[in-house]
């Protein structure tokens, strides 16, 4: 799409980013939060990749069409991890039932 | 000329969208598993080297960088900037399959490679000894199938920089750039996920 041309203080600026959250990610992780150090794990990469994908991969900037279609890949892929996750943990709620 | 682009950016985004699924499915299959066996994950992610996995995530996010200036200076007509750039981004890529591979060797040599190399006696911890081969099986799967998309896109870049050498690109016309980049930033987006999934889980666990 015909859009500005990114200016390269804005790629750079990304980078160094994504450069001290990788850093703080693998900081993160030497402290025990509990199950909030996967939280916080998962966190920092979503912001990773979001930023990659808006500026590095320039969706920011592309046609609606394919807004729509990079989003519908995280939704079905939420759809996949959700229903998944969703079928074994009702599971094991079920067996803790018949426990009682 | 722009609406070709746009065209085949949507079409490039619709191939990453059945590789977000191909990853996807091996992401929820380590997602189910890492909930069965939380402790044993933790406990066996700590053989994992988290050093060699950190300098990789860099090494990537660097050769994205300049990927994506690569990407910009086709756009704006700069024929030797765009050369360099590829040169680097190919460099960076094969920077990280050398690393991966010293760290393949290490996993041969602490034979914690499942079913070819498996030395269960290793582990400290003889109770996960089952368990850690299943996320061994996960971490070479995932990777193995990184890396392999890592060969592939030096593989692209390799002929992008010969396209670029024989002047097939201008301000007008630069769509291979665009998608193989569209791709090689992909790549590295499953890489950020895979380092904290696979190398992280068990640095502050006492387990």
């Amino acid at each position: 799409m015909s859009h500005p041309i990114t200016p390269v203080r804005t790629y750079v600026t990304i980078w160094v980013i994504l450069t001290v959250m990788t850093i703080t990610t693998y900081l993160v992780a030497q402290i025990d939060l509990g199950p909030f150090n996967t939280v916080v794990a998962l966190m920092i990469a979503f912001f990773k990749m979001s930023l990659v994908v808006m500026f590095f991969m320039e969706v920011r900037r592309e046609r609606p069409l394919t807004k729509v279609f990079v989003f519908a890949g995280f939704f079905f892929l939420l759809i996949l991890l959700g229903l998944t996750m969703g079928d074994y943990v009702s599971r094991g709620w079920q067996a803790l039932g018949s426990m009682w | 000329m722009e609406q070709q682009l746009d065209s085949a950016t949507l079409g490039m985004w619709v191939f990453l969208l059945t590789e977000i699924m191909f990853f996807g499915g091996m992401f929820g299959a380590y997602t189910v598993y890492r909930n069965l066996y939380p402790d044993a994950f933790a406990s066996t992610s700590k053989h994992m080297n988290a050093f060699y996995g950190g300098l990789n995530t860099l090494v990537l996010i660097v050769s994205s960088l300049t990927m994506a200036m690569a990407v910009r200076s086709a756009r704006v007509g700069a024929q030797k900037a765009l050369q360099i750039f590829l040169i680097l981004t190919i460099f960076f890529g094969l920077c990280f399959l050398g690393v991966k591979g010293f760290e393949y060797h290490e996993h041969w040599v602490e034979q914690t490679v499942p079913f070819w190399n498996w030395d269960a006696h290793y582990f400290g911890e003889p109770q996960f000894a089952q368990q850690a081969q299943i996320l061994f099986c996960f971490y070479f799967f995932m990777t193995g199938f990184h890396a392999l998309h890592m060969v592939v896109g030096v593989g692209l870049m390799l002929v992008i920089y010969f396209m670029a050498r024989a002047n097939k690109f201008n301000p007008g016309y630069y769509t291979p750039v665009e998608i193989s980049g569209l791709y090689w930033h992909f790549v590295d987006i499953v890489w950020i996920f895979l380092f904290p999934l696979l190398y992280l889980i068990g640095l502050s666990k006492h387990v």
